[in-house]
């Protein structure tokens, strides 16, 4: 079916968004995630709206991680991982997608910073695109700048685009690994812990980014930081061992959140 | 108490530490021995004639290995068109996909395959080539080399490999990269300085060998003009002018060692500097 409005244009979107509920963008349904006999994530389901922050919190080993990779489906690359259930992006069964053309629509952000040492800062940025077929120099490099602008990186390198990614400061090379998954130009940004190898100033700057990446993007974020939770986020779900114990706007989780659980790990006190 | 604590531990430093200045020098003493004793011996018979002639018969002095040298860089170089494609694909198929029963059995095949005496390999050639073809050739003598290359080249790619974080993978893979790009175009260039070093490892070991090329590509006192004649090496002249009772060709095996020496030297300084990191 076609639509008459035209969504792209920054009025109509403006207002339809008020009157209609965002779209669902990601969905999981009855998901399970195994380690061969290790039941990682169990029946978990939950669904994201379009352009919002999804944060996800809880304890060490609950599984947060294993969520995340099971949507960009890196979690088939560990030996005898397995999946029950499904995962849905926008209404199509990630795991009936080729595995290449979904990365390309749900990038990812690691914990460290993983810049590539053989290549350049411009090289960084553009190699996903590169890799995948695009030559044209104008393009590139307007895609970079783009990138990097977007990554509020632009003004510390642009002077030396051509230096290694290696030699930037943590926090840069991490904004450089934005930069790097905004050039795929994604749908989705799956990030786990971010900044938590990051100084305050260079987490305020992610952060920052986040708030502004997600009018265009879809984001879902693992911290361990309730504040940065509470920060960025439109919601919330804690996870603990496995499970996915309450999802719930954030200002709700953090101020009257349904699960005695959840009341305990946020305040501290769990166990 | 602490004074006489730090007085063990210093004297303790103090010893290892000698005991390492030790250990280095007792392995660079038969360096440059060997160097010593080549240089002294050979730089006589060195001169623009050795690189430029060919040999001169029994009885009549000068010449020079011209043909040898050509000849080596011949072998080697084909025997890097069959060592290096078969052993850093294996390598490859190790490191990245090597964790099955099938990858355990080949790297065990690679380790028995380094194990066999060169010689073995020689005769294995002349089984293969020489037999069915009649005569001794370049070819048969690239391919005992390149045999004697795959298992060196295999193993330093699969550990060199291995030593790229997973970090890097996954990165890759999560931007939508396909497998194969990711591994031939970012992991291979990341380890690429050691997977140079095993290769250049390989060539030496390919270029000193001797064995092999007496069943394969046996010598030539001319130039050779195909590659399915026989064809003269620095290692089989060697050998040959080694054990000779003519005093001129013993100085002039003694230059083709050190004229072996530092090809292999400029030939690594060569490939370090034309595939040097950018950073
Ligand atoms: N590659 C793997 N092989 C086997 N088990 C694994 C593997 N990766 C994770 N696990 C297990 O799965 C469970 C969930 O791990 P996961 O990494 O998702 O935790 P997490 O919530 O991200 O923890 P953290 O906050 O420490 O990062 C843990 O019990 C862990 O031991
Ligand atoms: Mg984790």
């Amino acid at each position: 079916m076609m639509t008459i409005v035209d969504t792209n244009s920054p009025g109509t979107a403006a207002a339809s968004r008020s009157i209609t509920p965002r779209a669902i963008k990601i969905a999981a349904d009855s998901l399970s995630c195994y380690f061969g006999s290790v039941h990682a994530l169990k029946n978990v389901s939950l669904s994201v709206a379009e352009k919002s922050v999804l944060a996800i919190i809880g304890p060490s080993g609950c599984g947060k991680s294993t969520f995340l990779r099971s949507i960009n489906r890196m979690h088939e690359l560990a030996v005898d991982s397995r999946i029950t259930g499904t995962l849905r992006l926008d209404g199509e069964d990630i795991y009936r997608m080729d595995a290449v053309a979904l990365r390309k629509r749900v990038g990812m952000v690691f914990q460290k910073a993983n810049p590539f040492p053989t290549m350049s800062i411009f090289d960084n940025v553009i190699v996903g695109l590169k890799m995948n077929g695009l030559r044209n120099k104008k393009d590139l490099s307007e895609i970079v700048e783009w990138s990097l602008r977007r990554a509020a990186l632009w003004d510390e390198v642009k002077d030396s685009l051509s230096k290694s990614g290696v030699s930037l400061s943590g926090g840069q090379q991490q904004r450089l690994c934005i930069a790097r998954t905004l050039a795929v130009n994604p749908e989705v940004i799956l990030m786990d812990e971010p900044a938590s190898a990051l100084d305050p100033l260079s987490t305020a700057k992610i952060e920052e980014l986040i708030h502004e990446l997600k009018q265009q993007y879809t984001i879902i974020i693992v911290t361990h930081n309730m504040q940065q939770a509470a920060r960025v986020s439109d919601q919330t779900a804690f996870f603990y061992m496995g499970e996915l114990i309450e999802l719930d706007d954030t200002t709700r989780i953090f101020t009257t959140p349904a699960r005695k659980q959840t009341e305990n790990y946020i305040t501290g006190r769990f166990g | 108490m602490t004074t006489a604590l730090q007085t063990y531990r210093k004297s303790k430093n103090t010893i290892m530490y000698a005991l390492c200045i030790l250990s280095t020098i007792a392995a660079l003493v038969p360096l440059v021995l060997i160097f010593y004793h080549t240089v002294s011996l050979g730089a006589s018979a060195l001169n623009w004639d050795f690189f430029t002639k060919l040999p001169k018969p029994v009885g009549e002095t000068g010449g020079g290995l011209a043909n040898a040298i050509v000849g080596t860089l011949t072998l080697v170089g084909l025997g890097c068109v069959i060592g290096l494609p078969v052993g850093i694909t294996t390598g490859i198929f190790l490191a990245e996909f090597g964790g099955n029963m099938y990858g355990t059995v080949v790297r065990f095949l690679t380790d028995v395959l380094n194990g066999v005496p060169s010689i073995v390999t020689g005769v294995v050639a002349y089984t293969v080539i020489v037999l069915p073809m009649h005569h001794f050739s370049a070819y048969a003598g690239g391919f005992a080399l390149g045999i004697l290359m795959i298992p060196v080249v295999t193993r330093t790619t699969e550990e060199m490999l291995r030593t790229v974080p997973q970090s890097y993978r996954e990165a890759a893979l999560a931007l939508g990269i396909p497998q194969w790009k990711t591994t031939l175009r970012i992991i291979l260039p990341t380890a690429l300085g050691g997977i140079i070093t095993g290769i250049m490892l390989a060539v030496a070991r390919a270029a000193g060998e001797t064995a092999p090329l007496l069943f394969t590509a046996l010598n030539n006192r001319f130039w050779h003009n195909t590659l399915d004649q026989p064809i003269a090496s620095l290692t089989v002249f060697i050998y040959n002018y080694g054990v000779s009772p003519f005093e001129d060709w013993i100085a002039q095996a003694w230059a083709g060692a050190l004229v072996l020496i530092f090809l292999i030297l400029l030939l690594s300084v060569a490939v370090r500097v034309a595939t040097r990191p950018r950073y």
